[in-house]
């Protein structure tokens, strides 16, 4: 079956715990692990975070969209914004860059999101925005009568 | 809203209870909790009891981090305990074991540290 949800909020620090649940409560219906929901929470929220962080630098005027799709098994997610965007995506992708280590940032986002989920592709232009898309098979051979 | 810290000094040692869910929301707060406890007790070590935990991001990496480089130029080390299975593989995936010591419970990490529990 195949069915879809979309969520916007302003780009505010607040909104990393609703989108995670919003997202957790919608893909409730296809019945995943706890692993496969906690990876996929931590997926959502290192995106949304870096949306708010390095996208908008914190401006809550910015607005962030999740666009989650559900196609049998198969959860595909898109966080956007139109914030400042990515100058070298393939730097960025590299575990422990971070382009703002004086805020405390670890660098690991999107080493997270590559290695919780099947597939990751990020589409970037400077001073435009930035698209995160992921995609995981939930497993299907799962205990169904306890 | 859904995150909670408790701290207690025990002699030379911090004790930070986290409690609900850390991300780059709550991390602020634990950051400014723990950094003012730094600098009105003399403390040396600090134990991070993560058994309350019930989600992290890289946010919580980033904030124990940089504790633990708050803690270098007084000697001193940090130790996290009650580690759950989800919040250990990002410790692992970001080498965090490379710096910190783990422990199962509060009282091992204390014990580490030659506190009498
Ligand atoms: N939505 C975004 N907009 C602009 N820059 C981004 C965005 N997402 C990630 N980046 C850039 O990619 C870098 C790496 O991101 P990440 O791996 O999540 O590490 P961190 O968030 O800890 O810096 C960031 O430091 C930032 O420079
Ligand atoms: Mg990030």
């Amino acid at each position: 079956m195949k069915n879809e949800m979309e969520i916007q909020f302003s780009a505010l620090s607040q909104n990393e715990s609703f989108a995670r649940v919003s997202v957790a409560a919608f893909i409730a219906q296809l019945d995943p692990t706890m692993d496969e929901l906690t990876e996929i929470k931590t997926v959502v929220s290192e995106a949304v975070t870096n949306a708010i962080i390095h996208g908008y630098e914190e401006n809550p005027a910015g607005t962030v969209t999740i666009t989650v799709h559900l196609d049998d098994d198969v959860v595909g997610i898109s966080v956007r914004d139109e914030g400042g965007g990515i100058d070298d995506v393939d730097q960025a992708k590299e575990p422990l860059y971070t382009s703002k280590p004086d805020l405390e940032r670890s660098g690991m986002g999107f080493t997270i999101m590559e290695n919780f989920m099947d597939e990751m592709s990020v589409t970037s232009v400077a001073g435009r925005g930035t698209t995160v898309y992921v995609k995981k098979q939930l497993s299907k051979n799962k205990v169904v009568n306890h | 809203m859904s995150f909670s810290v408790e701290v207690e000094q025990k002699q030379n040692i911090l004790c930070v209870r986290l409690h609900g869910e850390l991300d780059h929301h709550s991390a602020s707060e634990l950051r400014a909790i723990v950094d003012r406890h730094l600098e009105e007790h003399n403390t040396k070590h600090i134990v991070l009891n993560a058994e309350g935990l019930t989600f992290m991001d890289s946010s919580g990496i980033g904030v124990i981090l940089g504790r633990y480089k708050k803690l270098q130029p007084r000697g001193g080390r940090l130790i996290v305990c009650g580690v759950s299975a989800p919040v250990y593989r990002l410790f692992e995936m970001a080498g965090l074991f490379k710096v910190l010591s783990l422990e199962e419970q509060e009282s091992h990490a204390l014990q580490a540290l030659g506190e009498a529990v």
